[in-house]
């Protein structure tokens, strides 16, 4: 496990992490049943199991669904240091192995420029929060928008 | 249906809509007193009590109101299931033989804009809301996307859900959105969530609402024609249905609690999807109902659009659906909106709706759908 090449500290531990410089979502899976859950829990939703371990999630997959959050999230909760909101999608990416993960999308021409279906990669973000601080974020981009392999762009 | 059986006496609302001044509990209180005086009885005769608010207090603290008689009133909290919580809670309170008459009350005063649930409230960690993920729009748009991609359905269907709510809610004197929208004017109307438009949503608001329910063989006692609970249930949810506030789902899809919760009200009551004279499915938005229609199994999936085609789904075609305007046209306090559906179905039943009232109606269902997966489900006839 590895530190954010960019420095930042994540938005949160345990979400996400590095390998060989690629970054992965962090869940688990049942020991029992293979289910995988994200993020990851100390317990198996479909078998009630409790024996779990940490897995790495599959950096790529495809567009599952999405929507564009077209107004400005109340704050309290919605963290971001924007002054003036812009729109995002939000949507669902499936990956091998049983579980579609959501994320903010990021990498089309605009927010609306995502179709379902569509090859998507995790991708780690800064996101510059309303304290004055800026931590990664995990999201997903379409694959065509691919910066290449490492996937350790800092988009600004 | 068990021997033992429950019924409706006594139905109050306070209307729906923005009411400053007046706190959510001040419509509860109206809206209790109304129910009681309908069915002609005081509160010092209700047996028991149940009150469901999302986010306008505790509803037991209604008893320094209604008098301190020493009933016992329990709490419950659902998302916006939390009427049919409620409402199942009462019905098995009366059918467990542990009372005869209670009163269920649902209420809930809500500030504008979207609602706004704290992540760590829902079981999710902060980083969710940091990110801009903890809103219900998003999910609706999410679903009925991926709804409209493997059937079909178009954005004029989703425009007609809404038109049709907001010409039913201004029938509705206890509706708050009461101008008739065209279908042009909701396209045209800014996106929320792709592809649904603001006027497609319903929007949080405050109102109340209280049933008296009763023992089915004390029925007759009351003023109003009785019109009986045949079936209550309530599920949540299973592994592999899609819900809100989930930041991740398996991509093997399992039964939605909608399906649940209505299959077992149908297993109840002994009746089914062909045997409705109007249905109250829950609208958060257009494409909520659409997919509820079919979730319920009232219609097959991707056959909604032929369904309003032919004004199936209006007030006087085959299956009126939302006839009080739903959430679309009433706006949505929690607590208080699975119970307008069961008001709106008594009201119906008794064959006072007045200028919507549904010719003959004789049997009812009712729906609600709730974070973080609930539904509740219920089957009325006269």
């Amino acid at each position: 496990m590895t530190a954010d090449p960019a420095g930042l500290p994540p938005v949160a531990e345990g979400l996400f992490t590095w390998q060989d410089g690629l970054p992965h979502l962090i869940g688990s899976r049942c020991r029992t049943c293979g289910t995988p859950s994200f993020p990851q829990q100390t317990s198996c939703p479909r078998c009630s199991g409790e024996d779990v371990e940490v897995t790495l999630l599959p950096r790529e997959g495809s567009l599952w669904s999405w929507t564009v959050q077209r107004f400005a999230p109340k704050s309290p909760p919605y963290a971001s240091a924007e002054t003036e909101f812009r729109p995002f999608a939000v949507g669902y990416v499936a990956l091998d192995g049983g579980i579609a993960v959501e994320s903010r999308l990021t990498g089309a021409a605009g927010p609306d420029g995502y179709q379902i279906g569509m090859p998507m990669r995790l991708v780690i973000e800064p996101f510059p929060r309303s304290d004055g601080t800026t931590v990664a974020a995990y999201a997903f981009a379409p694959l065509a928008a691919g910066p290449g392999p490492a996937g350790t762009q800092v988009r600004v | 249906m068990s021997e033992r059986g429950v019924a409706v006496a006594g139905i109050g609302i306070h209307p729906f809509g923005r009411h400053e001044g007046q706190s959510g509990l001040d419509l509860a209180v109206t809206a209790a007193r109304v129910a009681l005086a309908d069915a002609g009885l005081r509160w010092g005769e209700m047996d028991f009590a149940v009150g469901g608010s999302d986010a306008a207090g505790k509803p037991d603290t209604m008893v320094a109101r209604l008098g301190l008689t020493g009933v016992p009133f329990t709490n419950v909290i659902n998302g916006c299931a939390t009427g049919g919580a409620a409402l199942r809670t009462a019905r098995d309170a009366i059918m467990s033989g542990a009372h005869d008459i209670g009163l269920v009350v649902g209420f809930d005063k809500h500030p504008r804009g979207a609602f706004d649930p704290r992540p760590q409230d829902w079981g999710l960690g902060a980083w969710y809301g940091d990110l801009g993920l903890m809103l219900t729009t998003q999910y609706f748009g999410v679903k009925i996307q991926r709804y409209m991609h493997e059937h079909g359905l178009s954005a004029t269907s989703l425009a007609r859900v809404a038109a049709k709510a907001f010409r039913n809610g201004e029938r509705n004197p206890a509706a708050w959105r009461r101008k008739p929208l065209t279908e042009a004017e909701i396209l045209a109307s800014p996106l929320v969530a792709d592809p649904l438009t603001q006027y497609m949503f319903c929007s949080p608001s405050a109102g109340a609402v209280a049933l008296v329910l009763c023992r089915a063989d004390l029925a007759t006692r009351f003023g109003a024609p009785p019109v009986y609970l045949r079936a209550v249930s309530m599920r949540s949810r299973r592994f592999g249905s899609f819900e809100v506030f989930s930041p991740s789902l398996p991509t093997d899809r399992g039964p939605s609690p909608t399906q649940e919760a209505s299959r077992a009200a149908y297993e109840e009551s002994g009746l089914g999807p062909g045997d409705f004279d109007l249905v109250q499915v829950q609208d958060t938005e257009s494409g909520a109902e659409l997919m509820h229609l079919a979730e319920c199994g009232l219609c097959e999936h991707g056959e909604q659009e032929q369904l309003m085609e032919t004004g199936a789904t209006e007030i006087g075609g085959r299956l009126p659906v939302n006839t009080d305007g739903g959430c679309i046209a009433s706006g949505e306090p929690i607590g208080a909106s699975g119970l307008r559906q069961v008001y709106e179905t008594v009201l119906q039943l008794r064959g006072r709706a007045g200028e919507r009232q549904v010719t003959g109606a004789r049997t009812g269902f009712t729906h609600v759908y709730g974070a973080p997966g609930i539904s509740a489900c219920a089957v009325l006839s006269r």
